[in-house]
């Protein structure tokens, strides 16, 4: 009985959303030409890099500051106490793969962030692929788990977005947030993308890391 | 072009499938397993709808490091259910 009620609510809802979502307008009519009409503006020639950090900027910005606070917050709510990793013997054929492979992740972390002026890749994909790498790395027990951060952790984590708001600030005398001077623009985008590939890899990976340990004594 | 509609058709079928079989899998094992499933059928999609960038993305982080941390998340649960240390 209470079963067939959520059921046909839910099916109400599902009508009700499709029904809005065939009321839309036709989705982004007006933007893509506007996108590709300010491209030779923007520094780059991949359009969704051009939208990312270029014309809307500040959304990445935000986004970054959010996976910061998430960090944080992780940090602040873990014990101190540590428990003993346990010393499980790990297959000597998941040491050499991850050996072999974590040299290639690095590779590919920067060709995807060098790709992402021209081609799909970036900032975030470069970081999600080297942050993989260290993952991988400690699963195969060559990376120990990351305890309290030290001065070059923290450096490195807060870097990236430090480099993206000095940068926001330095062009605030322009008049607008991240407005960058075109001649320039291609320049900007890399030094923000190559600070952000670094803190976002040790911000991915430390979710990971810092973790890892907690929780197997309580 | 017609090898393009089945091959999305079945895709978009897999991709409902195997959301709703991790929504109803048994045990936690099973539904992290299929939620890795899903995201890289997820990443097909995107790459379907000729959206690489987020095709990237997904793979990486939502079926990728999301698996990982899930992974992890069920061996400290196992360890803390079979006795603790």
């Amino acid at each position: 009985m209470r079963r067939g009620a959520v059921g046909v609510a839910a099916l109400l809802f599902a009508g009700v959303l499709i029904g809005a979502l065939l009321g839309l307008p036709a989705p982004g009519a007006g933007l893509p030409p506007l996108v590709t009409a300010q491209m030779g503006n923007s520094g780059v020639t991949h359009p969704v890099t051009a939208v990312l950090l270029n014309f809307r900027g500040y959304d990445t910005l935000l986004e970054v500051a959010v996976l910061l606070v998430a960090l944080l917050g992780l940090l602040a709510v873990q014990r101190s106490e540590r428990a003993v990793a346990p010393g499980a013997a790990v297959e000597p054929v998941l040491q050499t793969l991850a050996r072999r492979a974590a040299p290639l992740m690095v590779v590919v972390g920067v060709y995807l962030l060098w790709a992402g002026a021209s081609r799909p890749g970036g900032a975030f994909q470069a970081a999600a692929v080297l942050a993989a790498g260290a993952v991988l790395a400690h699963l195969a027990r060559l990376l120990p788990a990351w305890s309290a951060p030290r001065a070059w952790l923290r450096t490195g984590i807060t870097g990236g977005f430090l480099v993206f708001l000095a940068v926001a600030v330095a062009l605030l005398g322009g008049g607008a947030l991240l407005q960058y001077p075109p001649a320039h623009a291609g320049l900007l985008i890399l030094l923000i993308e190559a600070g952000l590939t670094v803190s976002l890899a040790l911000l991915l990976a430390g979710l990971f890391l810092f973790l890892s340990e907690e929780g197997t004594r309580r | 072009m017609t090898v393009g509609l089945v091959f999305d058709l079945l895709l978009a079928g897999t991709l409902l499938w195997s959301a709703w079989r991790t929504l109803a899998a048994p045990t936690p094992e099973r539904a992290v397993i299929l939620f890795i499933v899903f995201g890289l059928l997820m990443a097909l999609a995107w790459a379907r709808l000729s959206a690489p960038d987020i095709a990237l993305a997904e793979a990486a982080i939502g079926a990728g490091l999301t698996g990982a941390l899930l992974l992890d998340a069920l061996g400290t649960l196992r360890r803390r259910a079979g006795g603790g240390p």
